[in-house]
This record gives C-alpha cells, sequence and structure tokens, in this order.
C-alpha cells in the first residue's frame, strides 16, 4: 500500500461523525455601501489609501498622461508594461528619452537579472475591486505577466471605477472564478508590508514599495 | 526515531524558569500580546457579527473534515487536471524524501522558502543542507530567526522575541558590508536587498498553504511580505508542503474563513497579497514555475482525526489568537514549549505529532482559563480538549483504548492512587466530615513549607473552625 | 464575549440550598457565612445539606474523570426538593452547570439527573443581581478596591458582570478597573502546584496590576483565585520588596455584607 492509500484507509475507517451540512454563506452580508454608490467607492478608496496605497482619479481619456505625471514625480526612467492590450499600446506611444518604456515579451528566466536590477515600474490593470476590504483583483495572463505586479518596485494599476464588487464572495460569484480561474488569481490590498521586527510597519519588504491605482471613471460620472 | 523528537529538549519546566526569568524577553513578548488583543479587539467592534462569522467558519471546517477523505480525493484529482504534481507522506521523513528527489531531479542547489509551520514541523530546513543544499527562509522574521540560528517562537511573528537592536546586531555580525542601525526601515531595506537576489537565483521555491479548495485545485496562500509570491512565482519549480486537515470544499468558503484569519492573527482587514494558485505556467505564459508540486503531510494528524471529540483540532487555521491570549505563553513565549507549535494550539496538537512522551507537559501547561477558546475564529473548544488529554495520557495502559500514540504514558500508580483515595475520602461523607475536621483542628500545625504552593506564595492554613461547624441550627440539612 | 444562551430566571424563592464549597468550608467559612446572612436578609430561608463535599472539579480538570464521578454522584442525592442551588464559586458552578452534563454524558439516567441539577444551579453573585435583586445601601466609608472575577465565571458562567453591578451599586466604594483584569490570576486548580514558577509569575502581575491601580483591597466571588492572590501577596518574595503596600481580600459575600449590615460587624 502507498502511503496516499494507507492515509485515505485511515481516514475512512474513523467513526463518522454527525452529519455536517454544507454551510449556508447565503445569509452572509458584508457590510458595505450599496453598489454604484459614491459611498461604496469612498469607502474602497479611504481603505486603500489607509493601506498606504495612493488612489488617482482619472478618466479613459487622461489617465495616461496621469501616469506620466506620476512616473516623472518619481523618478521613473523604465515603465514595465504587458504586451498586446490597447493599454499597452497607448503607454508605448508616451516612450521617450526620460520614460523607457519597456514590454514585458519574453520568458522571465530569459532576462531575470534585468527584470529585478532595472525596472522601476510595472504597470497592469485590474480586472476589479473589492469594497470591503479595499482591495484589487488580478488576473494575470499571458498579456500581463505575474511578475508585472511583484517585482518592480513601484506598481500602477488602472482599475474601472463601476468595477466595484462588495467582497470577495460576491466577486468570485459575479466573475465565476470557480469555473475559469487563471493560473494564478491576486488580490492585492497595499504595496509590500512587514511587521515583523517588533511590530513596527514597514513598507517595501519583498514586493512594490508604492502601489498606485488609477481609478479611471467613465465621463459623465467623472468628478 | 523520527528527527522531530530531537529537538523537544527534556525539561519543559526548567525552559519556562529560564524564560520567566529573561525580564527583557518577558517585557517585549508582553508589550507583543497586548498589541496583537488589542488589534484583534478592533477588527471586531460588533460582538454579534463575530460570533455569526465564528458560526460559519467552524461549520466550514466542520464540513471539511466530516468529508475529508472524498474532498482529499477531488483535490487531487483538481490539481492533476491542472497540472499540479500531487504526494502524500505519512511522516516527516517521507515528506523529506520526496522534498529532495524534487531537488535531484532539478540539480537544485538553493531553495527560497516562504512561511510554512509545516515545513519547520517535518524539519525540512535541516534534510536540505545535510543533502548540500541551501534552504533559505526569505519571510523577514523567519529569515532573521534563521540568520540567528534560532526557531520561530510564534506560528505568524516569527521574531517576537527579538528586538530590533538585536536585529541590527544579528545584521552586522552576518552580513558582509552591513554597518550597525537599529531603524526598522533600514533593516528591512537590506533584508530586501539580500532576499531579492536570491529569488532571481534559486532553483526552487517552497511555500505551504493555508487553504487547499477542493472545488477548484486551487492553493491559497496569503502573505504581507511578497516572498510568499516570489517563492511560488519566480523559481522554475515551486513546491508547496501543508498538512492533509487543510482542504476546504468550496472556493467561496475561503472567502469566508480569510475574512476571519487576518483579523483574528493580527488584527488586520486584510493581507496585502491572497495567493490563489491554479497550477504550473501554461503554454505562452511568460512566467511562472513549469513544475508545480502539493505534498500533503499526515503526521499524526489521522490519529487526531480519529476520535470524534479530538478531531475538532484539525478545524483549527493557524491564525495564532489562541496564543496571542494565553496568559501561560506570555510568561513563557514560544520557545519554553520546545515544539513546532506553541501556545494553546500547540498544546492540543502536538500530541498527535510527537505522542505524549514529549508532549505532556504542554497538556498539563494550561490554567484551563478559556481565553483561547474565546477568540478561536473555528470555535476549538481547547480547555476540553486539554482535559481529554490529560485523561488520555494518564489512563491505566492495560485499560487505556490505545488510541492515541502513548496512550497512559503518564501512568503513575502512586497519583493514580491520590486520585482514588481523594475520591473516596470527598465521595463518603463521613469520611469527608472525618478528614476536614482533623484538619481543621490540626490546621495551626499546617506546615510552612507545602511543595510548589509556597514556593511562591504564603502557605495555606485551615480555618480553625469548618463551615459545617459554625453553621447556625436552621440552616444545617442533615 | 459569550456566546452562551441567554438564561432566564426564576422569581425569588423562598428557600435554596447552598452549595458552600470545599474551600470556602475549609479555609473561608466566614464566607459562608456572610453569605447566609445576606440571602437570610432578603427573606430567603438557606439550607446547607451536611452531606456536601466538593463538585469533582479537580480530578476532572487533571484529566481523572472517573473519580470525579464518584464524587460528583454523592453530591446528586443532596438537593431532592426543586430549590434554587447557590454556589459561593464561580468555578464550582461552572463545573455543576456545564461539565456534569459532559462528565455523564454516557450513562443516560444520571445525564438526566444531572442536566436538571444544572439548570438550578447559580453562582452567588449572579443570584444575588438576577433573582433576589439585590439593592441594599451602603452603610461603611468610603474606600478603594478592585474586583477579579474567576475565568470559570466569566466563561463557563457568563456572570463576569455581576460582581461589578454588585459592587457597583455601594456609594462610597470606588472600584478601580486593573490592568489585564480579564486576565487569568494563574491559579488554575493543581496547575498552580505542577507549573508553579509560570503560576507564580501570573500571580505576580496580577497583585502588581491591583497594587499599580491603586487598589489595597481585592474582592473575588472565587476562593481559589482570592487564595491564590493573597498567597502570592504575602508570599516568601512579596516580603523582600519592601515598601510595598500590603494587599488584602475577602470574598464578595462578605464584603457586602459588612458594607450593608445595620450595626457594623
Amino acid at each position: 500500500m502507498s502511503a496516499r492509500e494507507r492515509i485515505l484507509a485511515r481516514l475512512s475507517q474513523a467513526s463518522a461523525s454527525e452529519p455536517q451540512p454544507l454551510p449556508n454563506l447565503e445569509h452572509w452580508q458584508p457590510r458595505v455601501p450599496p453598489a454604484g454608490s459614491a459611498e461604496r467607492l469612498a469607502l474602497f478608496k479611504e481603505l486603500m489609501r489607509s493601506a498606504h496605497a495612493e488612489v488617482h482619479d482619472t478618466d479613459e481619456q487622461t489617465w495616461p498622461e496621469l501616469l506620466l505625471d506620476l512616473a516623472r514625480q518619481k523618478n521613473v526612467r523604465t515603465l514595465l508594461v504587458g504586451n498586446g492590450t490597447d493599454s499597452v499600446a497607448r503607454l508605448q506611444s508616451l516612450d521617450s528619452e526620460t520614460l523607457h518604456v519597456m514590454s514585458y515579451q519574453r520568458p522571465a528566466e530569459q532576462w531575470r537579472a534585468a527584470l529585478f536590477e532595472q525596472v522601476d515600474a510595472g504597470f497592469t490593470q485590474a480586472k476589479s475591486a473589492i469594497a470591503a476590504t479595499g482591495s484589487l483583483v488580478l488576473w494575470p495572463s499571458s498579456q500581463e505577466p505575474r511578475l508585472l505586479s511583484l517585482v518592480p518596485p513601484i506598481h500602477f494599476v488602472l482599475l474601472e471605477a463601476h468595477a466595484l464588487h462588495a467582497d470577495l464572495r460576491e466577486a468570485m460569484r459575479v466573475e465565476q472564478w470557480a469555473t475559469q480561474m487563471p493560473t494564478n488569481a491576486l488580490v492585492i490590498s497595499g504595496p509590500s508590508k512587514t511587521a515583523d521586527i517588533q511590530q513596527t510597519l514597514a513598507y517595501g519588504a519583498h514586493g512594490p514599495k508604492e502601489l498606485i491605482v488609477l481609478l479611471c471613471h467613465s465621463r459623465e460620472v467623472s468628478p | 526515531m523520527s528527527t522531530v523528537s530531537r529537538t523537544v529538549a527534556p525539561d519543559f519546566s526548567e525552559r519556562s524558569r529560564q524564560a520567566i526569568g529573561d525580564e527583557a524577553q518577558r517585557t517585549g513578548i508582553r508589550g507583543a500580546m497586548d498589541f496583537l488583543q488589542s488589534k484583534r479587539k478592533a477588527q471586531f467592534p460588533d460582538p454579534q457579527e463575530l460570533s455569526d462569522l465564528r458560526d460559519l467558519g467552524a461549520a466550514i471546517r466542520r464540513y471539511a473534515l466530516a468529508n475529508l477523505p472524498e474532498l482529499l480525493q477531488q483535490l487531487e484529482a483538481r490539481l492533476t487536471a491542472n497540472g499540479v504534481q500531487v504526494h502524500w507522506a505519512e511522516t516527516p521523513e517521507q515528506a523529506n524524501a520526496l522534498m529532495l528527489e524534487i531537488a535531484a531531479r532539478h540539480q537544485a542547489r538553493l531553495m527560497v522558502k516562504g512561511k510554512s509551520m509545516v515545513s519547520e514541523e517535518v524539519e525540512l530546513n535541516h534534510a536540505m543542507q545535510a543533502a548540500g543544499i541551501e534552504a533559505l527562509e526569505t519571510d523577514m522574521g523567519e529569515y532573521i530567526v534563521q540568520l540567528a540560528g534560532e526557531k520561530p517562537s510564534h506560528i505568524i511573528m516569527p521574531a517576537i522575541h527579538k528586538t530590533k537592536q538585536q536585529i541590527a546586531t544579528l545584521f552586522t555580525e552576518k552580513l558582509p558590508g552591513v554597518s550597525y542601525n537599529d531603524n526598522v526601515d533600514v533593516l528591512i531595506q537590506i533584508g530586501r536587498e539580500v532576499l531579492r537576489k536570491k529569488f532571481a537565483a534559486a532553483d526552487i521555491g517552497l511555500s505551504g498553504v493555508n487553504f487547499a479548495v477542493a472545488e477548484t485545485g486551487t492553493l491559497y496562500l496569503v502573505e504581507n511580505e511578497g516572498n510568499g509570491r516570489m517563492c511560488t512565482t519566480v523559481p522554475r519549480v515551486h513546491v508547496a508542503i501543508t498538512g492533509i486537515e487543510k482542504v476546504v470544499a468550496k472556493l467561496e468558503h475561503v472567502a469566508l474563513l480569510n475574512s476571519l484569519l487576518p483579523r483574528s492573527a493580527t488584527g488586520q482587514a486584510v493581507e496585502t497579497y491572497q495567493n490563489f494558485i491554479n497550477g504550473p505556467r501554461k503554454p505562452g505564459e511568460l512566467d511562472g514555475p513549469e513544475e508545480v508540486h502539493l505534498i500533503l503531510l499526515d503526521n499524526g494528524r489521522t490519529q487526531a482525526y480519529a476520535d470524534p471529540q479530538l478531531r475538532a483540532t484539525l478545524q483549527c487555521i493557524r491564525c495564532g489568537a489562541c496564543m496571542n491570549h494565553c496568559p501561560v505563553y506570555a510568561r513563557i513565549g514560544g520557545h519554553a514549549y520546545g515544539t513546532t507549535y506553541p501556545g494553546p494550539i500547540g498544546a492540543i496538537l502536538s500530541p498527535h505529532l510527537l505522542g505524549f512522551g514529549a508532549a505532556y507537559p504542554l497538556v498539563t501547561a494550561s490554567t484551563l482559563c478559556g481565553a483561547c477558546a474565546d477568540v478561536c475564529p473555528v470555535r476549538i473548544p481547547i480547555p476540553d480538549l486539554l482535559i481529554r488529554l490529560r485523561n488520555e495520557a494518564q489512563a491505566n495502559p492495560q485499560a487505556a483504548r490505545k488510541a492515541l500514540r502513548d496512550s497512559g504514558a503518564k501512568h503513575h500508580l502512586l497519583l493514580t492512587l491520590v486520585w482514588r483515595i481523594w475520591a473516596l475520602l470527598y465521595g463518603r461523607p463521613r469520611f469527608y466530615r472525618w478528614f476536614s475536621w482533623c484538619a481543621s483542628r490540626f490546621g495551626a500545625l499546617a506546615p510552612r513549607h507545602q511543595g510548589a504552593w509556597t514556593h511562591t506564595r504564603a502557605p495555606l492554613i485551615p480555618a480553625p473552625r469548618r463551615l459545617r461547624d459554625l453553621l447556625p441550627q436552621q440552616n444545617r440539612l442533615d | 464575549m459569550n456566546d452562551h444562551k441567554q438564561r432566564e430566571y426564576p422569581a425569588k424563592p423562598a428557600d435554596v440550598y447552598l452549595f458552600g464549597t470545599c474551600l470556602v468550608d475549609q479555609f473561608v467559612p466566614a464566607a459562608g457565612l456572610d453569605a447566609i446572612r445576606l440571602l437570610e436578609r432578603e427573606g430567603i430561608r438557606v439550607h446547607f445539606p451536611m452531606q456536601q463535599a466538593c463538585c469533582g472539579q479537580p480530578a476532572y480538570t487533571s484529566g481523572f474523570p472517573e473519580e470525579a464521578r464518584a464524587v460528583a454522584l454523592r453530591q446528586f442525592d443532596l438537593f431532592p426538593q426543586p430549590w434554587p442551588i447557590v454556589v459561593l464559586s464561580g468555578s464550582c458552578a461552572g463545573m455543576m452547570r456545564q461539565h456534569y452534563p459532559t462528565l455523564f454524558a454516557h450513562d443516560a439516567p444520571r445525564l438526566s439527573q444531572a442536566q436538571a441539577l444544572a439548570e438550578r444551579i447559580f453562582e452567588f453573585t449572579e443570584f444575588l443581581v438576577q433573582v433576589v435583586g439585590f439593592s441594599r445601601p451602603d452603610r461603611a466609608g468610603p474606600t478603594t478596591v478592585a474586583l477579579h472575577t474567576s475565568c470559570s465565571a466569566r466563561r463557563e458562567m457568563d456572570v463576569h458582570v455581576t460582581g461589578h453591578t454588585l459592587l457597583g451599586a455601594l456609594e462610597h466604594v470606588q472600584v478601580v478597573k486593573h490592568g489585564h483584569e480579564e486576565e487569568c490570576c494563574g491559579f488554575g486548580g493543581l496547575f498552580s502546584l505542577r507549573h508553579p514558577d509560570i503560576s507564580g509569575a501570573i500571580a505576580n502581575d496580577k497583585v502588581q496590576e491591583i497594587r499599580k491601580a491603586g487598589a489595597q483591597h481585592v474582592v473575588s466571588a472565587d476562593c481559589g483565585c482570592l487564595l491564590n492572590i493573597l498567597g502570592r501577596a504575602t508570599g516568601p518574595e512579596a516580603s523582600s520588596s519592601a515598601g510595598e503596600a500590603s494587599l488584602t481580600g475577602e470574598h464578595i459575600a462578605s464584603f457586602l455584607w459588612h458594607r450593608t449590615a445595620e450595626v457594623n460587624v
């Protein structure tokens, strides 16, 4: 018998416990303002900011310029972007002497040292966001690889303001995670941090030191 | 003998005595406990919400355990379909052998590790080093502890026993070119720079698992630092190791449990990173490991599972709230326990991992005050389980059902006799009245030294007349 | 935070049983006498079954359920009338109310007896507040005290507030909140003997916190905790720290009686 068979046999031989019903989560409601309300958006922003992230309001037309401004302020010289998306195309058109916009096109192991040492910032889109905890949902893909949101010291994220779920469970249900998750799904709630030394909070432990959210409002409701 | 039992030093009492004598460490631990307690409290302002959440959390874990063999097989099937290689290990030795096999196949020299208590449990670092493979801890707290040649003293905050000054000195001594600076930001940046080079160079990344989802074949990991994502994304091979009890049935169960885990653990609303891993790199993807493995470890968990009452031990989601609220842990810290899992959860889990021979002192090291059960997010009745384990350990080995490893190992004829006599005295009114009468009449003769009691306290002296001797006639009911 | 079902309380009865507990019987009989005086002044007849001994808790928590059952069983027959049973300690009350049903879980006839008994168990301060509606004027001078509530009272009996209710109603008594007030005193029954260093360290912190809060007197409804805290306050290491204010203490029954008796005794 293999270890697997012995373990499963021991578990199966154990006396059955009282039958347990599948827990019903229907009645569990997160305490957040209603969908679409200004309050829900405000809660999201407040929580993100309290987790040390920056949130900037912007719109479909102007976000690339805003990103350019912010990148300049933060002395970003190399911005790493994905490949093949419209957003990437718009950012690549901003490539200049002072800001090098670099596309993630080769497998990471072929340029690992450069990825770790030469990139100042990364850019990704968020699939959606979560109000209850102030979190971003990212579904990395071949167009937006996983390390884009991890290795560069600054992470710019473009988020559509309407894609704001109440909580993680709602995001899972609405977006049907159970049947179509990518290789790696991520929920990100701020820049990398640690409190491992004397419970003192420090940012930029291993991941990005700064998380900058570009909150994109559609024109009509743009503040 | 397993490699694990080596780490259990012989005398719990001696270690706790030393810990109590270390004023600086006690003050530090106390400060940390107070901090974590108040942060947790602030996360749950509404007692009704907390109570409802704990009910759901407990129900989710109980459901998973009630269906554990089926869910493990479903998990295995889904993971396999997702391209993850699943391995089973009954013992720490088997787990390490599996790990070494994977490492050998990839000719690995460097393994970067995310936080994993199960890897501590099997002493993976030891096994790797013995095979000439560097196993490097990358969680800041774990890294510090490893650099100091120590072990974690808390399952969530491994370096809780160290001050920033001690860490600054440690860095100066161990890291070339680093000069003393006890600014926490500077210390963290030093760690970041050292470890980034290692992430980029590592052959294998190791991680634990917070929950494994049977429905989707997902490995769910939470963390704040990003080292967990590094370990599971950068190296060509990712190996996750976890106990067989960490499975949950549904993906959405993870969402509910994680509204308890970080709030109970560190008093934060949510961790920085929730990482859902569903398999290795797919064709066309540009990063992520080419191989993902999961090692499912038993190591005594099936023993706890076999008993309907002790099974509740496996509901644990490893938040550490029980130790953060334990008066004993606050006095002696994690190292004095001498086991991978300290505190109340360590006391109820370790007997299954190590047997009573090594773990019995932990079972007795509780006042049964119940603070642990009060804060447990999945409602494990820890004091009841401790009483049960005390009973199992001391049962007559002839009569014991031998349900547990080393059942009856702490059976002492003399102690059993003492309790027999006690039951005789207190169970027979005439005997009790005679005995207590003697105690009060000769109370003045009570010894000034009453063993362990007077070690730290004034002697107990019975009153010259008992209540029953002083009662007015109308209150006596013969 | 406690999740026990809200308990329904009976009207004030004419008769009660008193379960004195072995510690009160042997070490602090005055607390028993004062409890009887308090209850009788409220017009309640108090009956003390002379056959009573111990609730069985020490054996139960030490892992000797057989011996605990033997002793617990002897207490079953002592309360034949349907009167409430008032217990002078939260931990003994917790044993009888919460753990007797567990102890006899596999013994159907005795289980129903145990459950019926458990329903009639009331911790002393709980009984005074919830059943008696105790309210007497404070007749003594100003004083400052700390209250220690046992963990069993807090967690098993859900009566951590009744002690504060009783003391809070006394006009001239200032009850100070001490640091880590909800934390265990380190007694834990036989834990105090098996792990004297840890127990002593916890008790020491408790004594320090009470003193730091400015109280020289500690009141508790549990004799075990009280013996532990006062034993530590006057123990071998206490004498070495000269200049420390002395710490005295008494059972809440005695404290209440002394404060509210018409002729101060």
